[in-house]
């Protein structure tokens, strides 16, 4: 399998000048088992095209579905629609090379998921990857966990870079050597080989639901995770496979009077009896399995009232949360609804403390994107590493940058286009009518079928990973004077 | 980018509606967005049938901002003056607005009436239906009544026959009138969704096997409230697994 290069794109975070070097790396994957990477639009230092773009067609399979680091950022591993799970590996810093710092290698690819057929209710249970996540590191190897709508599987990524030689009874092919042969006795030794990265199921957690997985969160004691579909949360040992702990169920006991779901679950980064999790009609729950089994009574409610100034038909679609997250201090959380995104105190229910626009502009369009079904767009929302910046995915290919202390932010578009190598990657406008810069795009021009759903943010140095439709961007700041 | 063709034959069938409202005063464009508003909803929850996996909380949105139209089309008394004019019926208890969901030829040819339609309320008591109920949010309070107009297939060429909402909401929530499970056939024709329980439909799946759940249905027939309705349902899916 090629190891594909990823070249990096280098920006100033919020500030100045955003360099883009190159990059992208796309997968074909029509075939899940013949799978053969290419790259795209591949550029060396020089400028030189290594490998021509290939066109943008077998997207169905290849949508990258999640994006997720894992807890060094050594790791990142995206999953897609065809249900493989690909994961990067982070080259170490060479000072032979300044210019391939920390640039990130297809380390492992697999098949996590294959479709299956639900043969009680006639259905095809859909092999997309929904969401992954990465247990802490404990030993050698690495360990995550993947899940579709039905099935979450505990997968291990180990390495092997030796291999024993000198076997007395097989020869070099492993065949049985002749006895008449073997003069002397020998130990094998281990000698090194080219470095195989193998991954190997250990866990399937399987039916533990009725509705569509849609978050799985891995509790600080690292020996439990919770998995939530759409109308119940189930809490898991990692250890254990042939039962689950129901620890919320909102399913009403007719189904008729079903008016919200889940949307989003997380446990605390820290407290491992905390968690949290979204609805449809913009509520937050903080729940404590300490004070109950059945966590169906919250601890805390986290809801703001709606503005009577917005109200329209859409007010509840829009309110509804795709995504959260708690900062990595574990004092706030940041939720992602359909035109904003909200920071909220874990102190205080009532309200956000900061509310940020991320697309205000198509507040006059709902209509439209109901009509399109946009407005059902689950957008993620991601911290950096300090919880000093918050990110989210738009239309047009175009993600946002939120800077809580400096109120300032910032548009980028991820987009081939506007990546050559060493140009500096220029923040975006969406103009609403009025005045119009040069370069702005208008709010009727935009894309509505490019979306960044997925983007994630290293835990610790500003590197982001934005997954738009079936292309990977991984994007880094100049931290190195000598890249200027 | 964005479609037009259903907004637009939306439009075009309000006229008449709105035509035939003697002393109507309401806001035509803002009654006119909302009518088709509605109508968008139906017809997305309905494809919501044909999916293979229907998102649930996609369709639980789409039902609540349905049920939050027609909500306040009751309290404007728009709901009222609509059915009353189109449907002709004596009670006012029967609501209609323009069907933008095609009937199936067997419901037509049995001249189903109008039901009842008081509110997206959980009022399951009236309803007669022995099919399982299909549910994707609240809805219905269902009579089994007789609609004397015409086929809606015909919707294009008779506007004035459009059948009524609650017709819709019963197919979109499974509540049928229709003692034949071909109605559904009719509609859905490529999916053997006759039966439906509540959980299943949600999901968009079936709970059913092609194994007598027909003579286990008709057992059903006279089954008028939701609650035992769905707990008759468990059973037959109990029975028809272990079978």
């Amino acid at each position: 399998m090629l190891k594909s290069k990823i070249l990096v794109i280098k920006y100033y975070l919020l500030d100045a000048e955003w360099v883009d070097s190159t990059f992208f790396w796309s997968l074909n994957r029509s075939s899940p088992k013949n799978f053969t990477p290419y790259l795209a639009l591949v550029e060396n230092m020089e400028g030189e095209s290594i490998f021509e773009v290939d066109s943008e067609d077998g997207v169905g399979a290849d949508i990258i579905s999640t994006v997720e680091f894992n807890h060094t950022g050594e790791l990142l591993a995206t999953g897609d629609k065809g249900g493989r799970v690909v994961i990067f590996q982070r080259e170490p810093e060479s000072k032979n090379e300044p210019h391939s710092q920390g640039e990130y290698n297809v380390y492992s690819t697999f098949q996590s998921h294959e479709p299956e057929f639900d043969y009680l209710k006639s259905l095809e249970i859909e092999e997309k990857i929904n969401k992954i996540k990465w247990l802490p590191q404990q030993n050698a190897a690495h360990s995550l966990l993947s899940t579709n709508d039905k099935t979450i599987k505990l997968w291990k990524v180990t390495e092997r870079d030796k291999r024993p030689e000198g076997y007395n009874l097989k020869d070099e092919e492993g065949k049985l050597k002749d006895l008449s042969t073997v003069t002397s006795l020998q130990v094998p030794v281990l000698k090194p080989m080219d470095l195989m990265v193998e991954v190997s199921p250990r866990r399937i957690f399987a039916n533990g639901h009725t509705y569509h997985i849609n978050s799985i969160s891995v509790n600080s004691d690292c020996e439990t995770y919770m998995s939530a579909d759409d109308l119940r949360i189930n809490l898991w040992h990692l250890a254990i496979t042939d039962r689950s702990f129901n620890i919320v169920d909102i399913k009403p006991a007719n189904m008729e009077d079903l008016t919200e779901v889940i949307t989003a679950s997380e446990f605390h980064p820290h407290h491992c009896n905390l968690f949290v999790y979204s609805s449809s009609k913009g509520s937050l729950r903080l729940c404590d399995m300490r004070a109950s089994a059945l966590c169906d009574k919250h601890s805390k409610l986290f809801e703001e009232p709606e503005d009577p100034s917005n109200r329209s038909f859409f007010s509840e679609i829009i309110s509804s949360v795709s995504d959260v997250k708690f900062s990595h201090s574990g004092r706030f959380m940041l939720t992602r609804d359909y035109l904003t995104v909200k920071v909220w105190d874990l102190n205080m229910e009532t309200k956000p403390i900061e509310t940020y626009q991320v697309h205000d502009y198509l507040r006059s369009k709902l209509c439209s994107l109901y009509e399109n079904d946009c407005i059902f767009d689950k957008f993620e929302c991601a911290w950096n590493g300090s919880d000093s910046v918050i990110m989210t995915g738009a239309y047009n290919n175009f993600f946002r940058m939120f800077d809580r202390n400096t109120k300032r932010d910032v548009t980028l578009e991820a987009s081939r286009e506007s990546s050559k190598p060493r140009a500096i990657l220029k923040p975006r406008r969406v103009c609403v009518g009025g005045k119009r810069r040069k370069d702005d795009i208008s709010v009727d021009s935009l894309d509505f079928t490019k979306k960044i759903l997925h983007t994630a943010w290293h835990p610790a140095e500003n590197i982001i990973a934005i997954a738009a439709t079936n292309n990977l961007y991984i994007f880094q700041d100049k931290v190195n004077s000598e890249m200027h | 980018m964005f479609a037009r063709g259903i907004k637009r034959k939306c439009f075009d069938g309000e006229e008449d509606i709105e035509g035939t409202l003697a002393g109507f005063k309401a806001i035509p464009s803002y009654n006119l967005k909302r009518q088709s508003l509605l109508d968008m909803s139906l017809i997305k929850l309905q494809l919501c049938h044909m999916l293979v996996e229907p998102n649930l909380c996609r369709s639980v949105l789409i039902a609540n901002t349905a049920r939050q139209i027609q909500e306040e089309m009751t309290q404007d008394g728009t709901w009222q003056v609509i059915n009353a004019q189109n449907t002709g019926q004596a009670s006012l208890d029967q609501l209609a607005s323009s069907d933008i969901l095609c009937r199936s030829t067997k419901e037509q040819s049995d001249g189903k009436l109008i039901p009842s339609y008081s509110s997206f309320s959980k009022d399951f008591e009236d309803i007669q239906s022995q099919d399982i109920i299909s549910d994707l949010s609240t809805v219905t309070s269902v009579q089994a009544s007789r609609n004397p107009q015409g086929n809606v297939w015909e919707m294009e060429n008779s506007p004035e026959n459009r059948g009524n909402f609650q017709k819709s909401l019963d197919q979109i929530f499974g509540t049928l009138e229709n003692k034949n499970p071909n109605s559904v056939e009719d509609l859905f024709s490529d999916v053997d969704n006759s039966y439906y329980d509540l959980d299943t439909v949600l999901t968009g799946t079936m709970s059913n096997t092609k194994m007598g759940h027909c003579d286990v249905l008709e057992s059903f027939s006279s089954q008028t409230t939701t609650n035992s309705n769905i707990n008759e349902l468990d059973h037959i899916v109990e029975i028809l697994v272990e079978s």
